[in-house]
């Protein structure tokens, strides 16, 4: 890997962080945040163009870029738990328990999805 | 729409998590038959230092507008994935491998939400001031 790669995946993994804190503002103001919808669209969405990227099947290189610098950094697994664990403190359950469900069976999901639509084109 | 600086602080801190995380994946790769070391250690390190950050900086500290989009949103965003863990996921089921499928997953959120749990418990146990 060579230092012209690694030089991409510092500026991509900041183009994906920047990303994913646009998105989760914009959705949070539109949805309210007493459920962290902003966070679970962030990460289903990424996981759908992970599954995607996935499935095309890139080289080493175009996977690190596109895969693992951007869409990695574009999701979040910290904001995630913390989310989650706020969500405990307020003994809010039931919406701890969904948030923990839903983003896992349906990130599982997208992302098998997006493996397929990759896999077709 | 939130100013330059803010910006400015999460594509740093984003870009600095990412190399971390990348670099790891890169140095040790996983099969799909394996519990992915990688992955499982920067998503669990992340939501622990994320952890720590936010409730120090909410609780703590004097109000400061680029420190937690630097460290919480740039940082431990970029360090910590959602979607690769999700692939991962999918390769290990498409592979039959359920148990480890199961396992990876209940461990990433047992040790992610504890992460956070004694982060923000360890901010909270020093008094103010100190």
């Amino acid at each position: 890997m060579n230092p012209g790669v690694w030089a991409g995946v510092v500026v991509l993994g900041g183009v994906g962080a920047v990303l994913r804190f646009l998105v989760d503002g914009a959705v949070s103001a539109r949805l309210g945040r007493s459920f962290p919808y902003g966070t679970l669209i962030v990460n289903l969405s990424g996981a759908l163009v992970l599954g995607l990227l996935a499935g095309l099947a890139p080289g080493r290189e175009e996977a690190l870029l596109a895969g693992t610098a951007t869409v990695g950094s574009y999701t979040t697994f910290s904001t995630w738990m913390f989310e989650t664990q706020r969500l405990g403190e307020d003994r809010q359950v039931r919406y701890l328990v969904a948030n923990l469900a839903v983003s896992l069976v349906a990130g599982v999901a997208t992302a098998a999805l997006g493996q397929w639509i990759g896999a077709q084109l | 729409m939130p100013d330059r600086r803010m910006i400015a602080a999460v594509f740093a801190g984003g870009a600095v998590g990412t190399l971390l995380r990348a670099g790891l994946s890169v140095a040790f790769p996983f099969p799909a038959s394996h519990w992915p070391w990688p992955t499982f250690v920067v998503n669990v390190v992340g939501a622990f230092l994320l952890g720590y950050f936010t409730t120090r900086l909410q609780e703590r500290l004097p109000l400061s507008s680029y420190r937690r989009p630097a460290l919480g949103t740039g940082l431990c965003g970029g360090l910590t994935t959602f979607s690769t863990m999700q692939v991962e996921i999918v390769r290990m089921l498409e592979g039959h491998y359920f148990a480890l499928a199961l396992g990876y997953a209940a461990a990433s959120l047992l040790a992610g939400y504890g992460a956070i749990q004694v982060a923000t418990a360890l901010v909270r146990r020093v008094r103010v001031g100190v």
